[in-house]
């Protein structure tokens, strides 16, 4: 069991404050991303949680037991916090052999030697490393190096395992294989996991929940279904999802009830029920909006169908790309994105027809930059 | 973004406790600590202490000072070096001496070790592994050996027993053989390589690249070298030059053994007569002058150089460098190095060994003048009346330096190697914060100081009880020297220890303390497996710096405490050179067994600070 509460973590680095009043909790079994820019402060936060780093104020708790009260200046010692740590660059011993490195946690609690061989073997069976055992980490390739400094982390059996971009130091193929590796680790072991990273692939496939991080505030927790179809932000949309979302302008009227958008794509209406209540905008008047539009969300035909919604659009270039296909499209003045899967021929300048749901759109107010409108990721029931 | 205003929790009995303990439960701030304290009492302390003394009157000087009594304030000190009838004697006149042979030793050497370094590194011409091996070679032999190779060479009747040169009938005037152009010819022999030391070290670093680039847009090779190769190498060149004029400032050893003999005195050897004899407070003023001469000096480096050193490292993958032909140049060049090498080095080393093994000095070498006396030999066999001691290895004084110097070396630099990576250790993981500074600073203070001047600080530290008894008289005792080597090579140590610690990344301690591993099992398991070789080629470089150390320990010497070479010094002064040859030879060849020892632990002899 382990359920982690932060409140109120501020941390200053001299007069540089570079976590804002942090407030998360992380429910047990959770894997919880931290996601966001380098810089915004997600690497502090985890230093926090592993008490390498002491806050200025606020308190955490794991499982309701104090592990940090800055009002009292009580910190827990980081391996009182039953918590483990990997390491950007791994951080193995270079003086100690993939056993040696694993079973140092185990040794330092002196657990009989039975136990230790017994325990290491095992995380070293989970990471699939067990012929590498007495190899030094110059003698190992990088993803081997990787696997060990994981198995070094779960040897311990911890209640909390940190990871800090534990994949940006390998290539891209291995990235992919390792992400597969630690989504079964995460269901093998429930451990609860806290994964720092700045890649949202990472973040999207892996975790069950996302922090998003934006100038050492957290601006965003929701699952990665949450994040990808309703970005609390104009950046945080922009920031998730590859290609990139379509942001299109428009002008917009709210009467208690619809909000009445007009683009160039289109005039759309969205009841009051999709609305985030929340947000501040005005009512009964005109004001900017910015229409949210994924890519893969945008239907594309050559003759025009029946819905309402129907568009027409000119292809403005297609970039066949074997699994998919991207299209540029105009329409007036705006310009956007859709993906078709597989390999479709359009030609520059033919005119196609393509529906923009309204229901799967998020909709901004441009001044605040806040989302407005919740989209639906299929089609509403 | 308006600056928020930092909240502070209310101060309450837990917070405070809570406090206290996360200072106290972490040994980590407990060294830093000690290591603050020790410091402060060793270099902070005693500093103050010799500056004190100049200002009070001192036992020996109560009948020059009417109505004063001991620790009373005075400015006779002062006076008497700075405004008395004797002090254009004691004190421009030395100065004098001291700023013209730092000049002309740099003027020298700086040119010299420059184009011997880029001759080296960036011309081709042949032979270059071995000639650059022989080039260092001096800057390992300590610089009063050097100055006894010279002796045994340009010795004339002033001192008695005869020169090579005088034994060739070849009058040697004394202006030749003692005073500032012996002693000059000498530094130079030594400086030189610490010049080319720095600037191949920054002609290295410079990636070959730039050069490339400069002849892709149309210059020759000298517009290359003049406007793109020198600029970039000019900071090392100047630091270099800036270090020799200030360590030649305060060098003691050669100019007492080229010097004293003719009355040529220099700051450092004048204030050692004060110091051993008449009013010390003198001594002590002039060494504060001298400590103020080098830190004057040092600052000014970092003025000059400071933000424009950087760029002497900006290196890059330009490791295949493509070597400047210097086509017909090279045989006149090579012959130039050759015949340099052979008269700075072969010539004066192969004659201070056979004069180790001469009857007469001067007298030739055959083999009725050649005689193992002055290694084996005892008194009831001499072969001259003249001899006054047994042969070295028959010396019971030379056994008892033997001893003294392996175990002043042996304890000195195991402390200070020990220390070093400590000091190391915080400066490396404080870096940024204010003890880190405070021990880095604090550190480089006796850096500052030449040798000398430096052991008359612990001098008038420890020469009487301190503490009212506590710390008892030093005078004469084999601890003080030792402190005193220790506390000198703290700068040295302190810098390996760091440029070790930095290798050491923090995140493996971070995993290791994650792990459960507490400060010391961290130190134990981790760090101390991986500083081990920087700390061996540390330890080395210290050990050999400590074994060959001359002028740090002249005013601490008593008889019973003699090194090597101290005793060496000594022997050099009296009618038979022969045993202080024989006793430089010994140390000649410690050294370069150890620098090999040292070398094969990856120590670097362009790291040490000779």
């Amino acid at each position: 069991m382990s359920r982690i509460v932060l409140e109120h973590i501020d941390k200053f680095y001299g007069d540089n404050h570079v976590l804002k009043d942090i407030n998360l909790v992380i429910e047990d079994g959770d894997f919880m991303t931290l996601l966001g820019p380098s810089g915004c402060g997600k690497t502090t936060t985890l230093r926090v949680v592993s008490g390498l780093e002491k806050p200025q104020n606020g308190t955490m708790t794991m499982d309701e037991r104090t592990i940090i009260n800055c009002d009292e200046a009580f910190y827990a010692a980081p391996s009182k916090r039953g918590l483990n740590l990997v390491f950007q660059s791994y951080a193995l011993w270079p003086h100690m052999t993939a056993y040696e490195n694993v079973a140092f946690g185990l040794k330092i609690k002196h657990l009989p030697k039975a136990e230790i061989e017994e325990k290491v073997m095992s995380a070293l069976k989970v990471m699939r490393i067990e012929e590498y055992r007495d190899r030094y980490p110059n003698e190992l390739s990088g993803g081997q190096q990787q696997r060990v400094a994981i198995a070094r982390a779960i040897a311990t059996s911890p209640k909390l395992l940190l990871l800090d971009e534990p994949l940006s130091n390998l290539d891209a193929r291995l990235r992919i294989d390792m992400r597969a590796e630690l989504k079964r680790l995460h269901k093998e072991t429930g451990t609860t996991i806290i994964y720092v990273t700045h890649d949202q692939v990472e973040a999207l496939t892996m975790s069950t929940k996302i922090a998003l991080f934006k100038q050492g505030e957290i601006s965003q927790v929701d699952t990665p279904l949450g994040i990808y179809t309703n970005p609390i932000d104009l950046e945080a949309a922009d920031f998730i999802g590859n290609p990139r979302i379509n942001f299109i302008d428009g002008m917009g009227i709210f009467d208690g009830k619809t909000l009445r958008v007009k683009s160039d794509v289109g005039s759309y209406e969205f009841p009051l029920c999709d609305m985030k209540t929340s947000e501040e905008y005005p009512t009964n008047e005109e004001f900017p909006v910015v229409l949210g539009v994924r890519p893969e969300m945008i239907e594309l035909e050559t003759v025009r169908g029946d819905h309402p919604n129907t568009l027409e659009a000119v292809v403005y270039a297609s970039q066949p790309a074997g699994s998919e296909t991207l299209i540029s499209l105009t329409a007036g003045k705006a310009e956007f994105l859709a993906i078709q899967i597989g390999l479709v021929e359009y030609d520059m300048n033919q005119t196609v027809y393509t529906v923009l749901h309204p229901e799967r759109m998020n909709v901004y107010n441009k001044k605040t930059t806040r989302l407005i409108k919740y989209a639906y990721a299929a089609h509403k029931a | 973004m308006p600056k928020e205003k930092r909240r502070r929790p209310p101060m309450t009995w837990t917070r405070l406790k809570n406090q206290v303990l996360n200072v106290i439960t972490n040994p980590f701030n407990m060294i830093v600590f000690i290591s603050l304290v020790v410091l402060f009492c060793l270099i902070i302390i005693p500093l103050f202490t010799m500056i004190c003394n100049t200002f009070q009157v001192a036992k020996a000087e109560l009948r020059n000072i009417p109505d004063a009594q001991i620790g009373d304030f005075t400015l006779f000190y002062w006076k008497y070096l700075l405004a008395s009838p004797l002090t254009a004697a004691i004190l421009w006149e030395p100065m004098l001496h001291s700023v013209m042979i730092g000049f002309f030793v740099t003027i020298i050497s700086i040119p010299l070790g420059s184009v011997l370094a880029w001759l080296m590194v960036r011309s081709d011409i042949p032979c270059k592994k071995l000639l650059s091996m022989l080039i260092i070679i001096p800057y390992m032999i300590p610089s009063w050996c050097k100055a006894l190779s010279w002796l045994a060479v340009f010795r004339n009747s002033t001192s008695g027993s005869l020169g090579l040169l005088t034994g060739l009938g070849l009058a040697v005037p004394d202006w030749l053989a003692y005073g500032p152009v012996a002693i000059i010819c000498v530094m130079v022999m030594h400086y030189y390589a610490f010049a080319y030391i720095m600037v191949s070290g920054s002609l290295r670093s410079i990636n070959s690249e730039l050069e490339e680039m400069g002849e892709i847009q149309g210059a020759n090779k000298l517009q290359i070298l003049k406007s793109i190769t020198l600029p970039l190498v000019l900071p090392s060149v100047l630091s270099a030059a800036i270090m020799t004029i200030s360590k030649s400032i305060g060098s003691y050893g050669v100019a007492a053994n080229l010097g004293n003999r003719i009355s040529y005195y220099v700051l450092a050897t004048r204030m050692k007569e004060f110091i051993n004899d008449s009013p010390k407070g003198v001594g002590y003023a002039m060494s504060i002058i001298m400590i103020i001469m080098a830190c004057g000096i040092i600052f000014a480096n970092q003025k000059l150089v400071g933000v424009r050193k950087s760029y002497a490292t900006i290196g890059g993958k330009g490791t295949r460098s493509n070597l400047m032909h210097i086509g017909n140049a090279k045989y006149p060049l090579l012959a130039f190095i050759v015949i340099f090498l052979f008269a700075a080095m072969v010539m004066p080393t192969f004659v201070l060994v056979m004069e180790s093994f001469q009857i007469r000095t001067g007298g030739g070498y055959g083999l009725d003048n050649l005689t193992l006396y002055a290694w084996i030999g005892t008194l009831d066999n001499a072969p001259l009346e003249s001899f006054a001691y047994n042969g070295i290895f028959r010396n019971s004084e030379f056994l008892r330096a033997l001893g003294n110097t392996v175990k002043l070396s042996l304890i000195a630099s195991i402390i200070t190697a020990f220390c070093g990576q400590f000091l190391g250790y915080i400066s490396t993981r404080g870096r940024g914060k204010w003890y880190g500074k405070a021990v880095e600073q604090m550190v480089f203070i006796p850096y500052l100081m030449p040798g000398v001047a430096f052991s008359a600080i612990y001098f008038a530290m420890f020469s009487q009880p301190r503490l009212g008894g506590i710390i008892p008289s030093l005078y004469g005792t084999f601890a003080l020297i030792l402190l005193v080597s220790v506390v000198k090579h703290f700068p040295f140590a302190s810098r390996s220890g760091s440029a070790n610690m930095m290798q050491i990344s923090v995140e493996l301690e971070e995993a290791a303390d994650i792990a459960g591993a507490g400060f010391w099992r961290r130190i134990g398991s981790i760090v101390i497996p991986l500083a081990k070789n920087g700390f061996i080629s540390g330890f080395m470089l210290v050990f050999i710096s400590i074994a060959k150390e001359l002028d740090l320990i002249a005013i601490l010497m008593t008889p019973s405490n003699y090194t090597l070479s101290f005793l060496a010094f000594e022997y050099s002064k009296s009618l038979m050179p022969q045993c202080a040859d024989a006793i430089a030879i010994v140390i000649l060849l410690f050294i370069l067994i150890c620098y090999r020892i040292a070398n094969l632990f990856g120590a670097d002899v362009g790291k040490s600070w000779g």
